[in-house]
């Protein structure tokens, strides 16, 4: 069940150079999303025909409240990032499918690159048991405290080597060699396309939180399309992010198509 | 309420209103009946069907401009057979009509979309010699007039339904296809489909879509759309549907001055997933505010 709601907007915080954290009270959403989905959020302007979709990172259903991390990568994010405290903005879900949680498994293993780090706060907040995380970015991680707070086995990459090991998240997984039973990620795809070959060869299995350019972010317009190959089928298909996904197991990617 | 009629008659089929919804824009309404109750709809007009399945264009698919958007999806659909059993039920239990789009490569395709989908519970079909986005069959059949006219003779020997033809814009002058599809038998019209156009990513140097080429649909396209409308109103005495740009009850009345029976609410559904129902009840207040018994009494007052 999805449904629209006129969010007020608590908070819109610069945490990073273009990235913003916005606070929402937005209750039907808090309620009924889990780790891993994501909103459609409208700017309300004529010249943005389509809504932009943004990853929940935090939900606090309790309080009605939904954190999105976001980074301006547009005319619409830009406009995100200039709507003041009080404002009500418009914003549809939850959406996609969200990271199934393995039951049962006694070490998660969490892996987020640039803004793909946001959704994996959630997550790291509903897995039972213990979590290690890699964060990787260009230069500087965002949120990283988040997950130290919550107890996680914390690993740091940059490409740059400003901060933590100088590289990207797969190499220094190469270096650490976590073990566990379920690996969850979100990030660049040619990140989780490395991160996909590293879990087949450690024999984990790995969720993967894919990104396409969509338009109604529930299912009807097949815009966002993503080749997969399901387990045990001869022949792939494109399924859809938005409803399909956005969460994919990692092996049934068509990494190189 | 009790004292307008927004009925119209498509093709000898009774619309409780005048409005659908634009095909590939609303899927086959499943995703949308979270948001809209269905029974308030004329009609819904479902995505392109094909007698097999089609896979679609790669990724990215979408591309927003101002005022509009592009895309290239190549009518990803999973073909007739899953069509007739999976989305023709769901849509029964609503009382609106259903118009299914059809779609093909060839005059042998579609031939054969529209006699798998003749015994089926459908009220109309709309046949798609207008996409853009594919390379054989499509648009070719909706650019020169011999064409269209030829494949809507042949495909109406295999369908039992009426025959609704929607037209592309991306032709010199429309009412020429108009014309050419009305003597092969087209029992309607509709139109337009999206204009064909680009947008080129400045900082990677690329185009933006995959296909590098897209579909421009949105409200930026609606003065193209209501002019080509009023043309072919003028030029044939079919029944046309309206559509391109459309998000709410004021252009919608202007498409039915222009001439349309009926209108197709598109990109709008993914700026408002409302926008369908809004659309219904817009007209219908403007009808009383008008007084305004039917819609017959403005349809094509434009000279």
């Amino acid at each position: 069940m999805k449904k629209i709601e006129y969010a007020e907007i608590l908070i819109n915080d610069k945490i990073a150079d273009d990235i913003y954290s916005m606070t929402l009270f937005s209750p039907f959403i808090a309620k009924e999303a889990k780790a891993g989905q994501f909103v459609e959020v409208y700017t309300g302007l004529g010249e943005h025909i389509l809504p932009r979709p943004i990853s929940i990172s935090e939900i606090d259903s309790q309080n009605g409240k939904i954190t999105l991390v976001y980074q301006i990568v547009g005319k619409g994010t830009e406009y995100f990032s200039k709507c003041p405290i009080g404002d009500l903005i418009k914003i549809m879900g939850p959406c996609g499918n969200g990271f199934e949680i393995k039951k049962n498994a006694k070490k998660h293993i969490l892996v987020g690159g640039g803004i793909g780090i946001p959704p994996l706060v959630q997550l790291c907040r509903d897995i039972k048991g213990k979590a290690v995380v890699f964060l990787g970015a260009k230069s500087n991680p965002v949120l990283t405290d988040k997950f130290r707070k919550l107890g996680a086995e914390v690993y740091i990459a940059s490409d740059d080597g400003s901060i933590g090991f100088k590289g990207n998240v797969v190499e220094l997984m190469k270096e650490i060699k976590p073990e566990g039973d379920m690996v969850y990620s979100c990030g660049p795809k040619i990140m989780l396309k490395f991160l996909a070959q590293w879990a087949k060869e450690n024999n984990i299995p790995v969720q993967v939180s894919m990104e396409e350019r969509m338009a109604c972010g529930i299912g009807a317009c097949v815009g966002c399309a993503v080749k997969i190959r399901k387990k045990g089928e001869s022949d792939w298909q494109n399924l859809k992010v938005c409803k399909d996904g956005p969460v994919f197991m990692g092996d049934e990617v068509m990494w190189d198509e | 309420m009790s004292n307008i009629n927004t009925e119209v008659n498509i093709c000898g089929v009774v619309m409780k209103n005048p409005v659908t919804t634009a095909s590939g824009t609303f899927g086959s309404g499943r995703e949308f009946s979270e948001f809209v109750d269905l029974n308030k709809l004329g009609a819904v007009t479902v995505k392109g069907v094909a007698s097999e399945p089609w896979k679609g264009n790669n990724a990215p698919r979408i591309a927003e401009v101002y005022g509009g958007m592009l895309n290239s999806v190549g009518l990803q659909n999973p073909g007739a057979e899953y069509f007739i059993n999976n989305d023709i039920p769901f849509l029964r239990q609503f009382d609106t009509k259903i118009i299914v789009n059809i779609c093909g490569h060839s005059i042998e395709e579609y031939c054969k979309a529209a006699e798998m989908l003749s015994d089926s519970d459908v009220d109309l079909f709309e046949l798609n010699i207008s996409c853009p986005n594919v390379s054989q069959g499509g648009i070719t059949f909706g650019t020169v007039p011999s064409m269209a006219e030829k494949v809507v003779s042949e495909v109406k020997k295999h369908c039992k339904k009426p025959l609704i033809v929607k037209l592309t814009p991306n032709v010199t002058d429309i009412t020429e296809i108009a014309r050419a599809a009305v003597s092969g038998g087209a029992d309607g019209l509709s139109l337009i489909n999206t204009l064909l156009g680009m947008k080129i990513d400045i900082k990677r140097r690329k185009p933006v879509l995959f296909n590098k080429v897209g579909g421009f649909s949105g409200p930026a396209v609606k003065p193209v759309a209501v002019r080509m409308v009023y043309q072919v109103c003028k030029a044939v005495d079919v029944p046309v549907i309206g559509m391109g740009g459309i998000s709410n009850y004021e252009d919608a009345i202007e498409f039915i001055m222009a001439g349309a029976t009926a209108v197709a609410v598109g990109t709008a559904n993914f700026n408002n997933p409302f926008a369908t129902a809004e659309v219904v009840e817009g007209i219908e207040k403007y009808m009383i505010e008008n007084s305004i018994k039917d819609l017959s009494e403005i349809r094509g007052i434009i000279d």
